[in-house]
């Protein structure tokens, strides 16, 4: 947009001027809870839908993943530390909540640091930190790896669950997935990626993309701007979060990346494996790696259930299309994990729509 | 005493447990009723009706910027008599302590509370010590039990609550839900807050009415959640202006980073009355008057129209619904 600031009324005025019937996406579920938050649905018009991605990485951990961590944390002498969100998240035999009820060492923290900490105070035990989320938390891990190296601490590894953004975005739109015209982009990944990385969504597929920040103005905004390109068939990655996001993203976070991690083929709750979509640790820090360390098998069993989070997370399904939505499938009883992370779209909807 | 942590030994009955109750306990709690030193201490009764109240203090950190678990344990207990309409008089004080919990440590919750009690003018009549094995406690827990007497009139209950009251907040909202959050060492930021927590009888007790239809004291799960349980109890709604909500702009700017909604942030020293019409301008003016309401604002309404709902209208007119929360409160990783 040319450097006039917008009001919200004009930013309104300008989206029902150029609005027709059109999809656009929003990848991250901070924008997720964003718009439920502001109640930014009440303000556009209908022919203008917003659907919720895979943005949310407790969502995107597979049942199997779950079971995984689930296998580990039982293990005597294992003490697993992950995020918060993570704890009610249903693997096919159970959650994080419901073993650490029958006993097992499962502590909540809100950084891997904090866990290096705690391994250095117990050295007696395994201390495996269960890192989920995007090239945005992946960094934070890197550096309490390198921290662990340092201070030769080696009762610390990382089970690594963290995943990448733009191969998911890659695969949904390869499907030939037509239900999507554009993205609103998310600003916290993009802010290490920069934009190049999603410039094939524009150039090759058609697909409108804005990176876009998460106050009410930066939304509506980013669907003007998506619009804007829509109409005149330009389609390119534009950064409305220019505070926030540099072209090139954060060199010194990429470098961490780089180093620490290498991408692995991982499996994505609802949309199923996906090339080079994981970051699993890098051969130089294998030490560091829960999967060797333990001897863990990747790919148990899957058991099916009536959760339609995979046709959520790829735009088909809306949150109350689901049949257990707010019946069977509640925050306090997840069945698919859309419902249990704070930024899943089944949460959102239930929290703030209806 | 020679030993600088708690044994268990202390908790055993004999002449450490004395040792530890005259030199830690009375020393800092001292009042003529305790001084008895009766199995059960004796009080002269008054005029009115008692207001009871009870509750458990498990707090991590002990000590937090703006207070520690005793000031906690005795202000949480005042509060909760506070927003019944009762003036506090007698408190009870039961310790569960850890097997090597530094005595230094204990001395300092004890003083704090004897502070804070004598600060509010309530004496603690009686209390209690347990040791636990190490390993089997978190440190301390402490367990306070508050009397305080009602005037006749006073009858504050959301059943009393009818649409078009007015919802008065006493000031801006999460500062010790995110101290606590930050004093855990466990967010990637350092922050200069502080908890508010504060006994509220003063700034509360004054407001007495008849037009005070009911208070309540938004501590875990904040404001939201105390408001569902109103609307909940009452079976009417609520429709909040968010513009008119006080902010601290330090909570503000954390919570925002880390996905935080202050609305759903633990207070340790405010308080929402419920007021009628008329009477919500008094309201206001008297909790703005008290160093401790001067933030105080009219926040929105009580409606009939959404039973048991909680409603804010957003500054951009949209509405949105403040549902109950469904577990902790979590920062958000993406
Ligand atoms: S409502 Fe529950 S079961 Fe349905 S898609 Fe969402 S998370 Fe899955």
């Amino acid at each position: 947009m040319p450097g006039k600031v917008k009001t919200i009324g004009d930013l309104i005025r300008g989206i029902k001027e150029k609005a027709r019937p059109l999809r656009f996406m929003e990848v991250c579920g901070t924008h997720t809870m964003a718009i439920a938050k502001y109640g930014l649905r009440q303000l556009l018009p209908a022919e203008i839908e917003l659907l919720s991605g895979p943005g949310c990485p407790v969502c995107v951990t597979s049942q199997s993943d779950i079971d995984l961590a689930l296998e580990l944390a039982g293990r005597p002498g294992v003490t697993l530390f992950t995020f918060g969100d993570m704890l009610r998240v249903p693997g096919a035999s159970g959650s994080l909540e419901t073993i650490r009820a029958r006993g097992a060492n499962v502590i909540i923290c809100y950084s891997a640091l904090e866990c290096l900490q705690y391994a250095v105070n117990h050295p007696q035990e395994e201390i495996v930190f269960l890192g989920v989320g995007f090239e945005t938390t992946a960094p934070t891990v890197a550096v309490a790896i390198e921290q662990a190296l340092a201070h030769k601490v080696n009762n610390f590894s990382v089970l690594s669950f963290h995943k990448r953004v733009v191969p998911a975005l890659q695969a949904l739109v390869s499907g030939g997935n037509t239900a999507i015209d554009g993205f609103l982009l998310p600003g916290h990944v993009s802010s290490i990626l920069g934009q190049e990385p999603y410039e094939f969504l524009a150039r090759e597929y058609n697909k409108a993309c804005v990176i876009t920040g998460f106050t009410a103005e930066d939304i509506l905004l980013g669907i003007l701007m998506l619009l804007s390109q829509v109409e005149n068939k330009s389609y390119r990655v534009e950064i409305q979060y220019k505070r926030g996001v540099n072209p090139e993203g954060n060199p010194q976070a990429l470098a961490y990346l780089a180093k620490y991690f290498t991408p692995v083929e991982t499996t994505w709750r609802g949309l199923g494996a996906i090339p080079e979509s994981g970051l699993g640790l890098a051969e130089a820090y294998k030490d560091f790696d829960a999967f060797r360390r333990f001897s863990l098998q990747l790919g148990r069993k899957e058991i099916p259930t009536a959760c339609s989070c995979g046709e959520i997370l790829k735009g088909l399904k809306k949150p109350v299309e689901c049949v257990l939505f707010a019946k069977q499938c509640t925050p306090l009883e997840p069945v698919g994990p859309c419902m249990v992370s704070s930024e899943g779209s089944c949460a959102a909807s239930f929290y703030y729509g209806r | 005493m020679d030993q600088d942590c708690i044994l268990m030994s202390h908790g055993a009955g004999g002449l450490k447990t004395y040792q530890l109750i005259k030199e830690i306990f009375h020393k800092h709690f001292a009042n003529p009723i305790l001084a008895q030193e009766l199995d059960a201490s004796l009080f002269p009764s008054a005029p009115g009706r008692w207001a009871m109240t009870t509750d458990s203090f498990v707090v991590k950190p002990l000590f937090f910027p703006g207070g520690d678990i005793g000031k906690l344990s005795v202000c949480g207990t005042v509060n909760d008599l506070a927003v019944s309409g009762a003036k506090p008089l007698y408190l009870t004080s039961s310790f569960i302590m850890e097997e090597g919990f530094p005595l230094i440590d204990l001395e300092k919750i004890v003083a704090s509370m004897a502070h804070t009690a004598r600060e509010a003018g309530i004496q603690i009549v009686a209390g209690d010590t347990k040791v636990v094995e190490k390993g089997s406690g978190d440190g301390i827990f402490i367990t306070t039990t508050g009397l305080g007497l009602v005037p006749g009139e006073i009858d504050y209950s959301p059943q009393h609550m009818r649409p078009g009251d007015k919802v008065i907040i006493s000031g801006p909202l999460g500062q010790h839900g995110l101290t606590i959050m930050a004093a855990r060492g466990s967010l990637p930021v350092s922050t200069s807050l502080v908890s508010d927590c504060a006994c509220l009888h003063e700034l509360l007790n004054p407001l007495h009415s008849p037009e005070i239809r009911c208070m309540r004291d938004p501590t875990r799960g904040g404001l939201a959640t105390t408001l569902n349980e109103l609307a909940l109890q009452s079976g009417l709604g609520f429709l909040l202006e968010e513009g008119a909500i006080p902010r601290d702009p330090a909570v503000e700017g954390l919570a925002d980073l880390l996905g935080l909604d202050s609305l759903y942030l633990a207070n340790e020293g405010k308080a929402v009355v419920i007021a009628s019409p008329q009477a919500a301008p008094r309201v206001l003016a008297q909790l703005r008057n008290h160093p401790l309401g001067r933030q105080a604002s009219l926040i929105g309404e009580v409606t009939g129209e959404t039973p048991g709902q909680v409603l804010l209208q957003t500054d951009l007119g949209t509405k949105r619904v403040l549902r109950m929360p469904a577990g902790e409160l979590l920062p958000r990783i993406c």
